[in-house]
């Protein structure tokens, strides 16, 4: 059903808005068409400067942005055929819902009973049909999203920008647009680019999630990937439910190295994707937090289990499936297992017990 | 999990804002004292205006003080007849004339200065101290410099041009200073949608901007229309051989010694309301629309 393209790619893009300082410095992307691509990042790291430079609101200082094989830098958004979804919306407030709908529509000079049938037609598309004569302030956060979506696509735009589309919303009206978002994502075939600075919205969405920190990219890839294989300490700890511990290297044996801690024989971590390791390096690892088990001290470790730190308890949490129970593991940083419900009941600790926190020894991930 | 919980929305504790005075029993003294004051107010405000719209309704034997002789609308008829009385309909058209020409350029001009002011540019502390510079310097001397000026180059001092600029040296500024306001509560991200829509630079302003500040541009237009309509102190030395209507009121207070004084007072309060009303009416009447429109 669509002609255009709407793969992007970022080469080299840079924004200063001082001269001095860059609010995104050197920033390298392909984005493939019709994927869902979600930007994540801390406030400040320039994931909305580079939404608004691939939308047509900024232009870039250095770099070139390509929108379906075309170098869109310069263009107006229409041009463009992008479409943009602020963060408050920015709907029209003298306008009902239909006439934001109709808005882009109107601009291009349709006729008025061509602009309202389009409109109708999208209104419909969103479940909006019965306030189609509201105001926005007549409407709840979750329905003036939605208009705002409609009102972006209705243009039939190759790609659209939406920057932190559910910061707006309450928890639970957060999860269910989310699903929406997807659903239109779908039925629309066009590439989203989302920014958002909650990771649960970003992996639970995305095809390609993309990593910032500071103007740079930290790391882009699938999901599971960043989540599961983090490059290095920020994006573990970023991306969360991984411990990060550090310590020297104490010996280099094989496919695997010992890192120098608490535990009484080291860290036995594989090298995986790190290739070279010497003794005496730091050495950041990260293990996931539900990968750690607890044993009581004296019992014994798990099948695959050679590594084994002693720990107190310093704080238990209920989750619900699971229970957050917060160690003294590692002095500096925190450490944290995510013990499944029935495991953690069948044999409870209590806040100041010593345990043995362990894990599979394949589980550990080096990082860079 | 964590992460959760921290983008949970901030829990707003509910407004604990109670009324100062206590709700039960009584009212304090103080209520009292204060209510008095405020009566006292109201009366030395309000007092003195309604003397005069109450004289201006004597008969024929009326004077200029109490007691009230007689009550008619003779005044009211002789004001608009007397040729004594001075040329009352002649300057009241100027006065018209003028506050609708200093309200429309007030009201383009105040836009502008607003749509300029969205974004810092260079010098633009020294363009904003100008203008209410003009504020402050005393009316009768600009009124007397514009006059003098006029005179050095020449040209004939009258109410539509002179007149007109020294009147607007008092508008504009104070046009500015609410479009100002106005403009602080405009959204700069409507614009930027506007334009991510599609919508040229003129198409936004037409379609988003002006309908969106309609209420606030009515608020500057009453600026402007009242303030020019009883300008004196500028007016008395640009406006020329013909007079506005606050300059003749002045010379008839100089020479009329009947209640038409008073009867041409009542006639101008009411032109103001008329306006104050319509401006006011107009501002309820868009924000209806927009509700009913809304209703469907």
């Amino acid at each position: 059903m669509k002609k255009d393209r709407g793969d992007i790619e970022l080469a080299g893009v840079c924004k200063s808005f001082d001269g001095a300082t860059y609010v995104v410095d050197g920033v390298n992307l392909k984005i493939a068409d019709g994927a869902y691509c979600c930007f994540i990042g801390p406030s400040g790291c320039g994931k909305t400067t580079i939404l608004r430079m691939i939308a047509g609101h900024e232009d870039p200082t250095a770099g070139e942005i390509v929108i379906g094989g075309q170098n869109v830098v310069g263009l107006a958004p229409v041009q463009r055929r992008t479409a943009m979804m602020f963060q408050s919306y920015a709907l029209f407030p003298h306008l009902t819902v239909r006439e934001n709908i109709a808005f882009a529509l109107r601009v291009r000079g349709k006729s008025k009973a061509d602009r309202l049938r389009a409109a109708d037609a999208m209104i419909e598309k969103v479940r909006l049909t019965q306030f189609a004569d509201r105001l926005p302030a007549q409407l709840s956060g979750g329905q003036q999203q939605r208009v705002a979506l409609a009102r972006a696509a209705i243009t039939e735009p190759r790609v659209l920008l939406l920057d932190e589309p559910l910061s707006a919303l309450d928890e639970q009206l957060r999860v269910q647009m989310r699903q929406e978002l997807r659903r239109m994502q779908r039925e629309l075939g066009i590439t989203f680019i989302h920014v958002t600075h909650t990771q649960l919205e970003a992996i639970a969405l995305a095809d390609l999630v993309v990593v910032m920190e500071q103007g740079k990219i930290k790391q882009a890839g699938a999901a599971r990937d960043v989540y599961a294989h983090p490059h290095d300490r920020y994006v573990a700890e970023f991306m969360g439910g991984q411990n990060v511990l550090s310590g020297r290297v104490e010996k280099v044996n094989g496919a695997s190295f010992t890192l120098a801690q608490a535990a009484p024989d080291g860290i036995e971590v594989p090298l995986q994707a790190r290739s070279t390791v010497s003794v005496g390096d730091k050495v950041d690892i990260a293990v996931r937090r539900d990968d750690v088990a607890l044993v009581r001290p004296g019992k014994d470790l798990p099948p695959g289990c050679t590594t084994s730190l002693p720990s107190r308890v310093l704080a238990i949490e209920y989750q619900g499936y699971f229970v957050k129970v917060m160690l003294d593991t590692v002095p500096d940083d925190e450490f944290v297992a995510y013990v499944p419900e029935k495991t953690f009941f069948a044999d409870p600790f209590t806040v100041g017990d010593v345990v043995m926190a362990t894990w599979a020894t394949g589980s550990a991930l080096p990082l860079a | 999990m964590s992460a959760v919980l921290a983008d949970m929305p901030e829990t707003v504790a509910p407004a604990t804002t109670k009324a100062i005075a206590p709700s039960k029993g009584g009212r304090p003294w103080t209520f009292y004292v204060l209510a008095t004051l405020f009566s006292l107010y109201v009366i030395a405000l309000y007092g003195p205006m309604f003397c005069i719209y109450i004289l201006s309704f004597q008969d024929i034997r009326g004077g200029l003080v109490f007691p009230m002789k007689g009550h008619s609308l003779h005044w009211f008829v002789d004001l608009f007849t007397q040729v004594r009385t001075g040329d009352v309909k002649g300057s009241f058209d100027r006065s018209i004339k003028l506050a609708v020409i200093v309200t429309v350029i007030t009201v383009v001009v105040s836009f502008l200065a607003g749509l300029g002011f969205r974004k810092r540019f260079r010098g633009d502390t020294v363009v904003f101290y100008m203008m209410i510079g003009s504020l402050v310097a005393p009316g009768l001397v600009l009124g007397l410099g514009t006059g003098l000026l006029f005179q050095a180059l020449g040209l004939n001092a009258s109410w539509y041009t002179s007149a007109l600029g020294a009147q607007l040296s008092w508008t504009l500024p104070f046009g500015v200073l609410v479009m100002f306001a106005v403009m602080s509560r405009f959204n700069h991200v409507w614009e930027e949608a506007a334009y991510d829509l599609g919508a040229s630079r003129w198409q936004s302003i037409r379609l988003v901007m002006i309908p969106v500040l309609a209420p606030g541009l009515v608020a500057v237009a009453l600026f402007g229309f009242t303030l020019s309509y009883d300008e004196f102190a500028r007016s008395l030395q640009t406006a020329g051989s013909l007079n506005t209507l606050p300059l003749e009121i002045w010379s008839m207070t100089l020479n009329v010694t009947s209640p038409s004084l008073y009867a041409l007072g009542t006639v101008t309060t009411i032109v103001s309301f008329v306006v104050i009303g319509a401006s006011l009416g107009s501002i309820v009447l868009i924000q209806k629309k927009r509700s009913s429109s809304a209703k469907g």
